[in-house]
């Protein structure tokens, strides 16, 4: 740096300079401060979101980048939480982007000792042939009682509380279109 | 009470934190001083399992002391209505109420009934069946009611059977002494808090009640619940701003996976799922659930719509709707149920959606069996849970109990998209329904629950697409034609929200469920939903600044039923319609322009005066008069006694819990006779007041975690900022057991033994109960043995000991011991459980 700037950069100097006569402004930042930008600044754009841990129903800002998460923030519009979040909501971005996210389908054969890698589309035939199957050695015509009934009892779902409303219905609207009455989530628990 | 919001809904425990400082009283009740009760203005410590006992001591402080809101209680409720001269209280029979049935423990609850007319149950009527536990139906309760009015009622509340004398009986002994006695709190505590309620409902003011799973997970929970209405409704702080009794819910859309229905018992919008024996057509089913009078009278409507949605074109006035081809129920068929049902073979294939039973459901050891037993298991979830892993890491691996290569489950993991990677709707604890947008797309094989569900759907349809089995006709018949989109395929979430909606005739949106017809016209998939669609806007998605609107914010996301956000809001003005006071008005009957106005969305027939008397023939709405704001129950009233819809008992009553060092004082019967018990080799009990579990434990949650930790142990910060499962105990209880500050405890019940590090603190106290100090343990539930912090899981403690009405777990008090160190490994842990008493016997 040259002598003239250094002298410059003089904190008494910038009081007067800058008219900060009591160095509680500009006058007395460092360039590292002056440099600081909101950890928002270089984000693309803005999604408004809602927090996905308690049923409070904090609003988010995620600001996208590149597309991906670059920052999760309150929204100050939402009138549930006003711009506030808590230390898991805080922490949103941190749980879309953790390391222990998994990316691809794992699979375990019966009896197993170790995960196997398996296609998703691949995945997705398999899954479609145990429902089928079970379905159709379980199927029940009639209870106990004699009663029709017109199900299976083989095949159980649970969970729902994490997920959306529109995921909570189709699933619901599957398991009636498949006979399948033991569809739980969390609110049971 | 049962919550302990600060630390679990602290952004919404601003608001009480802005109550406080405009004068509000915070009271906080719970066994433990939380942060909660570090910022209320009294906290009161009570035995873990004895709130009946404190609430039934304030309706009973309400009643000596004269402090009811009369003209909200001789309109508004049911305290006038005479009850079945056959009725017998627990004060009669001794812990029981009438029809009591000793050998199958469950009630014929014919007896609870209004005098002169057989009330039912209407969505889910389950008196008819008998079965236990088939709980069909939350909504709301009516009978075939002339013109909507009881047949008998005293207007002056005098009569001895009328339900205002039979809730003075009932709780005449909950005095300020017994309330102490029980909880083990003062009497003046007690009187403290009861006073302060009274004093602050009324016309001028209103109190709310605040709980959480602390109220829900007992073998009574539904009661505390029902004992918190009865206060509020004598009180008047139902369907009034700043009162009402709120639920804090954990999940983002609890209240929106009920509403939408992934629970055994009702299908979307809380109508019953059919049940084999009963409902074996349209028309009995028809018969058996809708209402004469109130909204429910409008049940075939909503049904039919429903069935429309789900079938389209094929559900016909000719084929019932499809009616036949929904599955039927005749039992419990919930969680718990079902993996008793894994263990013994009868459930082969089980999906999880975002759920980890291995550590978050009662029991989770037997969870984990039921897990290791299934042909098939599929997991959805953003990280490798202990449901997906317990295979090769469950604590039954290291006693010997199970074995990797023996163990036959096939599983699928399939990472899954998150909140910021789909489009879709929360609905938080207050019905409010919001939309949160796609930021970005998901990364490798991610992808949305709807992608999943929608493409498994798609694909067993195809491989189906040539059979003729009749078995077969309901998934070919299903509605499901979802439009994709981008290169993952990906389903409208916006179009799946509009089928919840429904559509008219036309085709066009529907604004409203008054709409709905039963005749085939019209289509919604959850009746309570429709309107969110009206316009063809997506209102979930509204986002107008809460900043620039009312303090009630309608512009803000949309709440069910059509936008209202006080329900009930018609109670907020008195019987003739004038706000109860200046200070706490809401809704009102504006005579000049002759239709009720306010700051909310009326939550009654808008143009309906306060003066209307129902004539004779008036059915549905039109039968609910002018002054009486509960308009989907059959007489339009509060229900303070419960005449229909619940398994236990028309009012609530103090039992212990299952495991309970004590017994009733009130009572010879100890506990709820009619809970669930589930004896069974993995689901031992600790025996009743036994002396080697001497202390009574509970569960709870932390700020910095979630649950069973799918979202939080997984997650750097919230791993760091709270890394490692402890227990907490008082200094007393560490004295008497030599246990250090820092140092391991082990736990132990009759399941299995668990270890933590010891948190000694004053917080902690003994309650006095009955002459007797009991010592308390709590006991966070997150960890388990996967993420970046990892610990033994408190579920495993617990038994599988239900609530009857709606089988939930109590996991709020339990009984326990505690040593010193940490636990043994291998088959040692199973030696010293065993050393312990358990017993498989179902105790009365």
């Amino acid at each position: 740096m040259r002598p003239g700037e250094l002298i410059g950069r003089w904190p008494l100097l910038r009081q007067v300079r800058e008219g900060d006569a009591f160095g509680l402004g500009r006058a007395v930042q460092s360039t590292r401060t002056q440099e600081l930008r909101p950890r928002t600044d270089a984000a693309q754009h803005v999604v408004q979101s809602i927090c996905p841990y308690c049923a409070v129903g904090c609003g988010q800002l995620v600001y996208v980048r590149d597309g991906k998460v670059d920052q999760i923030e309150g929204d100050p519009d939402s009138p549930i939480s006003r711009g506030r979040l808590c230390p898991k909501g805080a922490a949103s971005k941190n749980l879309v982007t953790s390391p222990s996210r998994e990316y691809k389908v794992k699979y375990r054969p019966p009896n197993g000792t170790e995960w196997e890698e398996l296609e998703l589309g691949q995945a997705m035939e398999m899954i479609a042939d145990r429902v089928i199957e079970t379905r159709k050695a379980t199927w029940q015509k009639q209870g106990d009682s004699g009663a029709p009934t017109e199900r299976t009892m083989g095949i159980a779902m649970l969970g729902g509380a994490t997920l959306d409303n529109e995921e909570n219905y189709l699933i619901k609207k599957l398991a009636m279109g498949l006979g399948v009455v033991q569809v739980e989530n969390q609110a049971r628990i | 009470m049962g919550s302990n919001m600060a630390e679990n809904h602290p952004v919404g425990f601003q608001w009480v934190m802005e109550a406080r400082l405009k004068g509000a009283t915070v009271m906080h009740v719970d066994p433990r001083f939380t942060r909660t009760s570090a910022m209320a203005n009294l906290h009161v410590p009570i035995r873990a399992g004895s709130d009946i006992a404190f609430l039934g001591g304030i309706v009973n402080y309400i009643l000596e002391n004269e402090r009811w809101l009369d003209e909200y209680v001789k309109h508004f409720t049911n305290a006038p209505v005479l009850i079945d001269e056959r009725f017998q209280d627990t004060e009669d029979l001794d812990g029981f109420f009438s029809g009591f049935d000793p050998d199958k423990r469950i009630y014929d609850t014919s007896t609870w009934h209004y005098a002169g007319m057989p009330v039912q149950e209407t969505a889910g009527e389950r008196s008819k069946g008998g079965t236990k536990g088939e709980q069909s139906g939350h909504g709301a309760q009516a009978g075939h009611l002339a013109h909507g009015e009881p047949p008998e009622e005293d207007e002056t509340l005098q009569h001895p059977r009328c339900v205002f004398q039979l809730l003075k009986k009932h709780y005449r002994r909950y005095t300020p002494e017994v309330v102490s006695q029980i909880c083990g709190c003062t009497k003046e505590q007690f009187l403290e808090v009861a006073e302060a309620l009274c004093e602050n409902s009324g016309r001028e003011r209103t109190s709310a009640i605040v709980y959480s799973v602390g109220w829900t997970q007992h073998t009574v929970g539904v009661q505390y619940i029902r004992t918190a209405a009865i206060i509020q409704l004598l009180l008047g702080n139902i369907g009034r701003p700043g009162g009402g009794i709120m639920a804090l819910r954990g999940h983002a859309s609890i209240q929106g996976s009920t509403d939408l229905a992934t629970l055994y018992n009702v299908l979307p919008g809380y109508l019953p799922m059919p049940h084999a024996e009963k409902d074996t057509d349209l028309a009995a089913y028809l018969d058996n659930h809708a209402g004469t009078t109130g909204w429910w009278g409008h049940f075939d409507a909503y049904f039919i719509s429903q069935l429309k949605s789900f079938w389209g074109e094929h559900a016909t006035k000719e084929n019932d709707f499809c009616f036949d081809y929904l599955p039927k129920i005749d039992g419990d068929h919930s969680t718990y149920q079902s993996a008793m049902d894994m263990i013994d073979g009868k459930v082969r294939g089980f999906f999880l959606f975002g759920e980890n039973p291995a550590v978050g459901s009662a029991n989770s050891r037997l969870q984990r069996f039921a897990l290791a037993s299934l042909d098939w298991l599929v997991v959805r979830d953003f990280v490798e849970i202990e449901s997906a892993s317990f295979w090769k890491d469950a604590p039954e691996l290291e006693t010997g109990e199970l074995k990797t290569e023996e163990i036959g489950t096939e599983v699928f993991f399939l990472p899954a998209a998150s909140h910021v990677e789909k489009d879709g709707a929360f609905t938080n604890t207050q019905r409010l329904v919001q939309w949160h947008f796609k930021a970005v797309e998901p990364e490798g094989d991610c992808r949305s629950d709807l992608w999943f569900v929608y493409h498994l759907g798609r694909k067993i349809r195809e491989k189906l697409a040539e059979s003729d089995n009749p078995r077969d006709r309901p998934i070919l018949d299903l509605t499901w034609q979802y439009a994709t989109s981008g290169p993952l395929e990906e389903p409208s979430a916006d179009q799946v929200l509009r089928e919840i909606n429904g559509v008219g005739p036309d085709g066009s949106a529907l604004g409203t469920y008054a709409d709905l017809k039963p005749d085939g016209s019209t289509s919604s998939g959850c009746w309570i939903y429709c309107g969110i669609y009206g316009d063809e806007e997506n209102k979930a998605a509204r986002k107008h600044p809460g900043q620039e609107q009312s303090w009630v914010a309608p512009e803000w996301a949309w709440s069910w039923p059509l936008n209202r956000r006080i329900l009930y809001n018609r109670a907020s003005a008195d019987s003739n319609g004038k706000p109860w006071s200046e200070r706490k008005k809401y809704v009102w009957w504006d005579g000049r322009k002759q239709k009720w106005v306010g700051e909310d969305v009326p939550d009654f027939q808008e143009d309906k005066p306060p003066t209307f008397v129902p004539p004779d023939d008036a059915e549905a709405e039109d039968a609910i008069a002018g002054d009486h704001p509960f308009i989907l129950q059959a007489d339009g009233r509060g229900w303070i006694f419960a005449a229909a819809g619940l398994m236990d008992g028309p009012l609530p009553t103090h039992y212990e819990p299952h495991e309970s060092p004590f017994e009733n004082p009130l009572y010879s019967q100890r506990a709820n006779p009619t809970r669930q018990l589930s004896p069974r080799k993995e689901n031992p009990y600790n025996p009743a007041a036994s002396n080697a579990y001497p202390y009574v434990f509970s569960t709870y949650r932390l700020t910095e975690h979630h649950t069973a930790g799918g979202m939080s142990r997984t997650v750097p910060y919230l791993a760091e900022l709270q890394p490692e499962f402890f227990c907490e105990v008082s200094p007393g209880l560490a004295e008497e057991r030599g246990l250090e500050h820092g140092g391991w405890a082990t736990i132990i019940t009759s399941r299995t033994a668990i270890e933590a590090r010891v948190l000694v603190t004053e917080r902690m106290k003994p309650i006095v109960v009955d002459g007797r100090a009991i010592h308390q343990v709590g006991v966070p539930y997150h960890w388990g043995t996967r993420g970046l912090t990892k610990g033994d899981s408190g579920n495993d403690l617990f038994p599988v000991a239900l609530d009857p009405n709606v089988h939930i777990q109590e996991v709020k008090a339990a009984s326990c011991d505690i040593r010193p160190g940490r636990r043994p490994r291998g088959k040692a842990l199973r030696e010293l459980v065993e050393s312990y008493p358990s017993t498989l016997e179902a105790s009365a």
